[in-house]
């Protein structure tokens, strides 16, 4: 009950947004809603708003259609793209505390759960794109956000990274109760553990639960029967290791 | 022992050297270098107009410098060209009208050496005040907005996003440039105070590990750099300006030196 009571207030409320640039529309028509303890996940193909989508929500780019409410401002965001100007010195100590100042012990605590805390002391443009996706993800953990956006986290990851990053992006979900927006081309972990799949092109093409969207015909179109097979596959998969104890597959 | 000139311009190019160390290292951080060289030339404009008009030179110098950095941001919206084709198209504007006005007004007598290369002769006890009472402000806005300019030097969208506000603080910082050169430029002149903004951070990023190592290097870096090129002006007569860039670029070659070896230091300490 006390679940549904949070759930009526949502942490990000879309209405109808959408982004004009250089005569065309970015995106256009976007609706939904996020709640705490929900991961909402957009996917769709290059150049179709998703991390436009992303920069709505954040304040980043204005909407020139629609409406965005957002009832937190505990927010950490994990960009798609950064990059570090060499001229800058800078440890990934001080760029955990980059927005926020956060103490050594947290950072310390928040650089383990990626399995990145040797690089305590290490300059930041000297880690390889696998390390420092795992910084950015420990940095924007240790903010302990109530809303957490996560572009593509785990690109450039090796694959047993990125099954224990999945894992771990579901464990903070539980712990710290925020909402997150996940960006992914990962259509295993999208619809293994995603509440609410949002597919765009330019538009919302259809949304719904995982299992919805993965029968949808345009999303089929979009991403082709491999795609809508993935999800048969793995929703078999989940669905065993679910019961045992309610955390994705290893 | 000394004269008392010597004296003024030691303590003003102290006062100078501290404010450009963390203002010059944000310059180098943020790729800024020949926006600060457009605010410069704009200055030979703002002194011209000081004289004309006479009001201080260092009010028309910063006015001047806040115009050209507001004209800019403007262009950058209005026109599809880069950064460096506007800063180069303003900054030669400027300077050529402060040009076109000195040659039409014979009636004033500028300096113009002094003018583009400093002149320590010309420091008076007002304008250390000037000095340091503007440095002090300009800090102290610095130490304000670093917390934001500096996550939005590292990533704009970044800093937006976890509620901070790069832009008000790119803004300000934008004012604090032209500070900086108004209260600087009589001592060391429209060309050269672009060096001394980037060579001191430019030598300090050599050896630093962090953002906060490479400011107190920067000043340091810079007030050496003051101390010496005085003395040195002095000893070889020699124009103070030139005098002080020259020691900070044998510093930086210095420091190129000294780099490998203290950077392991660092690491194996912690």
């Amino acid at each position: 009950m006390q679940q549904n009571k949070i759930k009526n207030n949502p942490l990000v409320k879309l209405e109808n947004a959408g982004v004009y640039r250089d005569t065309r529309w970015l995106v256009r028509g976007v609706s939904f809603e996020l709640f705490r303890n929900n991961i909402v996940t957009l996917i769709g193909p290059n150049g179709s708003g998703k991390t436009t989508t992303g920069k709505l929500i954040l304040n980043i780019l204005e909407p020139d259609e629609g409406r965005i409410s957002l009832n937190t401002n505990r927010i950490a965001y994990v960009p798609q793209k950064l990059s570090i100007n060499s001229t800058v010195p800078l440890r990934v100590s001080d760029f955990m505390s980059l927005t926020e100042h956060i103490s050594q012990s947290k950072i310390i605590e928040n650089l383990k759960l990626t399995g990145v805390e040797k690089l305590y002391n290490n300059n930041l443009i000297d880690l390889s794109g696998g390390e420092f996706q795992r910084v950015l993800l420990a940095r924007a953990i240790a903010k302990n956000p109530d809303l957490l956006i996560l572009d593509e986290p785990v690109q450039g990851v090796d694959f047993q990274g990125e099954i224990k990053l999945y894992k771990l992006i579901k464990e903070i979900l539980d712990e710290i109760n925020c909402g997150i927006l996940l960006i992914s081309h990962d259509l295993h972990f999208v619809m293994s553990s995603t509440d609410h799949v949002i597919c765009l092109n330019n538009h919302v093409c259809c949304s719904g639960s995982p299992r919805d969207v993965a029968q949808n015909s345009s999303y089929i179109e979009l991403f082709g029967e491999q795609a809508a097979s993935t999800f048969s596959v793995y929703s078999h998969h989940h669905d065993h290791l679910h019961n045992q104890d309610g955390s994705i597959s290893k | 022992m000394f004269d008392d000139f010597f004296i003024r311009a030691l303590i003003a190019g102290v006062g100078i050297a501290i404010v450009t160390g963390p203002i010059g290292c944000f310059v180098v951080w943020r790729r800024l270098a020949y926006y600060g060289d457009t605010l410069a030339h704009s200055g030979l404009l703002g002194v011209t107009l000081g004289y004309v008009l006479g009001f201080n030179m260092s009010f028309t110098v910063f006015v001047i410098s806040a115009i050209v950095a507001f004209l800019l941001l403007f262009l950058q919206k209005r026109t599809k060209l880069t950064g460096d084709a506007l800063l180069g198209l303003l900054a030669h504007s400027s300077l050529a009208i402060g040009l076109v006005i000195i040659a039409v007004l014979t009636s004033i007598r500028i300096d113009l050496m002094g003018l583009l290369f400093g002149d320590i002769l010309s420091v008076s006890t007002n304008d250390i005040m000037l000095i340091w009472g503007g440095g002090s402000v300009i800090l102290l806005i610095l130490f304000f907005i670093w917390k934001s300019l500096f996550a939005g030097t590292i990533d704009y969208d970044l800093a937006k996003a976890e509620g901070m506000n790069p832009d008000v603080s790119n803004y300000i910082f934008t004012i604090l440039i032209a500070g900086i050169i108004a209260i600087s430029i009589k001592m060391i002149g429209v060309l050269l105070i672009t060096g001394l903004l980037l060579i001191p951070p430019a030598m300090s990023r050599n050896f630093s590990i962090s953002p906060k190592e490479m400011v107190i290097f920067s000043i340091i870096g810079g007030v050496m750099s003051v101390v010496i090129g005085l003395f040195g002006s002095l000893e070889f007569n020699t124009p103070s300006g030139p005098t002080i860039i020259v020691v900070s670029m044998l510093l930086f070659i210095l420091s190129l030196f000294f780099k490998r070896g203290y950077n392991n230091l660092r690491i194996k300490q912690i």
